[in-house]
């Protein structure tokens, strides 16, 4: 255990504090002005798309964590956005430069980057959840290309995007998890149609797709036909890692005690009633601990040495703690906490009813937490797979 | 950056761990538990020999000199083992001499204590607690009068750390005139503790050293004591998912083996996911004790009552998966069980802990 930072960090995490002190003016009011120059600015000083090649638009940094870790902290010190996270920045870039051609990464990975293509994810189906290796939406041979027919939902930015990745099933007559392939589709074509699907927050944070006969030439397949269960797993860790970050967690438990501090019932200040407090307290624990179960990981990645449990906890763990936060949060409000949209009472623009209500979401999204009790169980501590029934 | 364990700590803890296999097997801890007269002797004596006893004594007093994470590593390992060891007197008693005690005390007790000729034993509760049974200890003109409870180790210790009710620390000894010390029998019979009555015992200050007078020695002690503690149920829980993933991975019901329910799986799952991240917990706060000491009041705070709440769930799910040969004496599931009941209580339990860490950091009065 040795947490000290070595001069040669101390003297990186100075030059991004410089960075942000001269560029203040491009993100005051914690927003860029112009997102796609602030973008193109992040890039060309490998505060953005840092270890992707120079070739493909990136700028071209040897891989190193601590830095990384470092460029995230100083920018949420500075209350400076990051560059552009969206699904086909971290999603389809890293698929891309692991299987992708020479052809696709040199046309897609610096638009990408850039923010001047903007990327939809179509994998959940109705019928492929939990079970996302049972997609039905198929890709029929015509000629050069693929027609492409069948369903997506749970597709977050559709209405925004000009191009989509895409599992389609490709091969209908192989093995459930041998006949899907990952294609690229731009949103423009003809046969697409992309509808808002309003959720409980009263906000359409995802959308329905549908496909019908929908023409992509057969050169939009990545790592090849047949592969695209494999090559969507190659990504899909990456997206649980994100859905529970510790440091987001941590700043909303902060969040969550500046709130019981200055709300108050009957003129006592909630942080003062010793049910909530306590309350605080455990869920203070609990973040704490998934904060150094972060830094553990971090430790494994530099070492590169499998986490094991460690990283396999964070997408239930995480998620579930963010969503007691917020029910904490919207429990000190008491009534207030049954306010939404607008009004003279309401707190924080209704930010924690929004996140007890999306949080719940999360929980469910991105692998159930039923799904992630599996991962756990069965490689985390090599209990047996549920064996299939013999009749359905 | 390096949040892990180096590879003597790694080293350290699993040659403890084969140690402790046969020095305190379960046959030898249902033997210790059976019999009030077998002090355990054996496996007081393999630990000593390993170095426990003076796991953090300075090297020029016979120790190993090592730090809280450590003894810490040392404590989950013993937990794990359901070690019937006075291991939190062995790193308290230490830590109490050398950050309180005159260069005499240090001499004369330091070098006994890490050789483990003479047991430690630190007699807080009250103080950090709270008082029961209108428990507690006054100190006037060197003679200390009244009763601390829930020592643990009390019994067979040659030296004593008692904490008077204002904060201040005092050695007795053993043979000292007015000192009564009686069993207070309890649910882990891993662990003895005493009662101890003073009447007007004669005892030496221990506050003149570097660590401060008053209550920053007592604070310290608690600090370390709950690290311990903590990382004793990490042990002691950790041994009870493993039981529990093994015995679903053998028993067979309904043609197949529990442990391909998803009912079952998911209780195993539920364990780890809650276990996991508090060894990270441990292992900073037990950091935080010698590296970052504006943060390891808290720290430790929050490890002992994080790894409380977690190790009751732990122990009853781990029981609850064995079916019913989880509630018999004949599998000993009981002893981690009771194990974990006693950490969770002592040194204060996850309600009053976590009342302490609120205030620590100005968030309670």
């Amino acid at each position: 255990m040795d947490l000290n930072e070595t001069p040669e960090m101390a003297a990186f995490r100075g030059e991004v504090k410089s960075f942000l002190a001269a560029h203040r003016d491009a993100y005051a009011g914690g927003a860029a002005t112009d997102l796609l120059a602030w973008q193109r600015e992040l890039i060309a000083h490998g505060y953005a798309a840092r270890t992707i090649p120079k070739a493909y638009g990136g700028y071209g940094a040897e891989p190193d964590i601590l830095k990384s870790r470092i460029i995230a902290e100083e920018f949420i010190a500075a209350g400076a956005p990051r560059g552009i996270a969206n699904q086909g920045v971290s999603m389809l870039v890293p698929t891309l430069l692991e299987v992708g051609s020479e052809e696709q990464k040199t046309r897609w990975i610096g638009p990408t980057l850039r923010g001047e293509i903007v990327w939809c994810q179509g994998y959940s189906e109705p019928g492929a959840g939990s079970d996302l290796a049972n997609v039905q939406t198929r890709a029929v041979e015509d000629g050069e290309d693929f027609l492409i027919s069948g369903s997506k939902i749970w597709t977050s930015t559709a209405h925004l995007a000009q191009m989509m990745f895409c599992l389609v099933r490709t091969e209908p007559q192989a093995a459930k998890h041998e006949g899907i392939s990952y294609v690229l589709i731009p949103m423009d074509t003809p046969g697409i149609e992309v509808r808002p699907l309003k959720t409980m927050t009263g906000a359409s944070e995802f959308n329905e797709v549908f496909f019908t006969d929908v023409r992509v030439p057969r050169d939009q397949v990545v790592g090849g036909r047949g592969r695209g269960w494999f090559v969507a797993n190659t990504t899909l860790k990456h997206e649980r890692g994100m859905l529970g970050d510790p440091n987001a967690t941590e700043a909303r438990l902060n969040d969550l005690i500046e709130l019981m501090k200055s709300e108050t019932i009957d003129g006592q200040k909630v942080i003062d009633n010793p049910i909530f407090r306590d309350r605080l307290m455990q869920l203070q624990g609990r973040v704490l601990s998934m904060k150094f179960n972060g830094l553990r990981l971090l430790t494994s990645q530099l070492s590169q040495e499998p986490a094991g449990l460690a990283g396999q906890v964070v997408k239930l763990q995480g998620c579930e703690l963010n969503h007691q936060l917020a029910a904490l949060a919207i429990d000190a409000l008491g009534e207030l906490g049954i306010l939404y949209h607008d009004g003279p009472h309401l707190r924080a623009r209704g930010s924690w009813q929004r996140s007890y209500m999306f949080d719940l979401g999360l929980i469910i999204g991105g692998g159930t937490a039923q799904i992630q009790k599996n991962i756990i169980s069965e490689r985390g501590l090599g209990m047996p797979r549920e064996p299939k029934p013999a009749v359905l | 950056m390096d949040f892990s364990l180096t590879p003597d700590q790694k080293m350290m803890q699993e040659s403890l761990v084969r140690t402790l296999a046969d020095a305190s097997s379960l046959d030898r801890v249902r033997r210790f538990a059976g019999d009030l007269k077998d002090k355990g002797d054996d496996i007081w004596r393999a630990v000593a020999d390993f170095g426990l006893a003076g796991i953090v004594v300075p090297e020029e007093f016979g120790g190993l000199g090592l730090t809280l994470l450590d003894a810490a590593l040392a404590s989950e390992a013993l937990g794990a083992a359901v070690a019937p060891v006075p291991f939190m007197g062995a790193v308290l008693g230490p830590l109490a001499l050398m950050r309180g005690g005159t260069a005499a005390q240090q001499a004369e007790w330091l070098p006994k204590l890490a050789g483990g000729e003479v047991m430690a034993a630190v007699a807080i509760s009250e103080p950090i607690a709270g008082a029961r049974d209108g428990a507690g200890v006054t100190a006037k003109g060197g003679k200390l009068s009244g009763k601390a409870l829930f020592v643990p180790g009390g019994m067979a210790a040659g030296l004593l750390i008692v904490a008077d009710m204002a904060g201040g620390l005092h050695l007795v000894r053993d043979d000292a005139a007015g000192l009564t010390r009686t069993l207070m029998p309890g649910i882990d019979e891993t662990r003895r503790l005493a009662e101890l009555t003073f009447d007007g015992v004669a005892a030496e200050a221990l506050n003149s050293g570097k660590g401060g007078g008053g209550r920053e020695l007592l604070t310290t002690l608690r600090d370390a004591g709950w690290v311990l503690l903590a990382a004793d149920s990490l042990g002691a829980a950790q041994v009870m998912l493993e039981k529990a993933v093994d015995y679903a991975k053998e028993r067979r019901q309904f043609d197949r083996v529990i442990g391909s329910f998803q009912a079952v799986k998911h209780m195993c799952a539920e364990m780890a996911a809650e276990l996991e991240p508090c060894r990270s917990l441990v292992w900073y706060a037990a950091y935080a004790f010698d590296a970052a000491p504006a943060e390891a009041s808290l720290m430790a705070a929050h490890a002992k009552a994080l790894t409380s709440e977690v190790g009751r769930f732990v122990a009853r799910t781990s029981t609850e998966v064995h079916g019913g040969m989880g509630i018999t004496d004949l599998l000993g599931l009981h002893f981690w069980f009771k194990r974990l009941g006693l950490n969770r209580q002592l040194l204060g339990g996850p309600e009053r802990v976590r009342e302490i860490a609120a205030r620590l950091q100005g968030l309670a009065a």
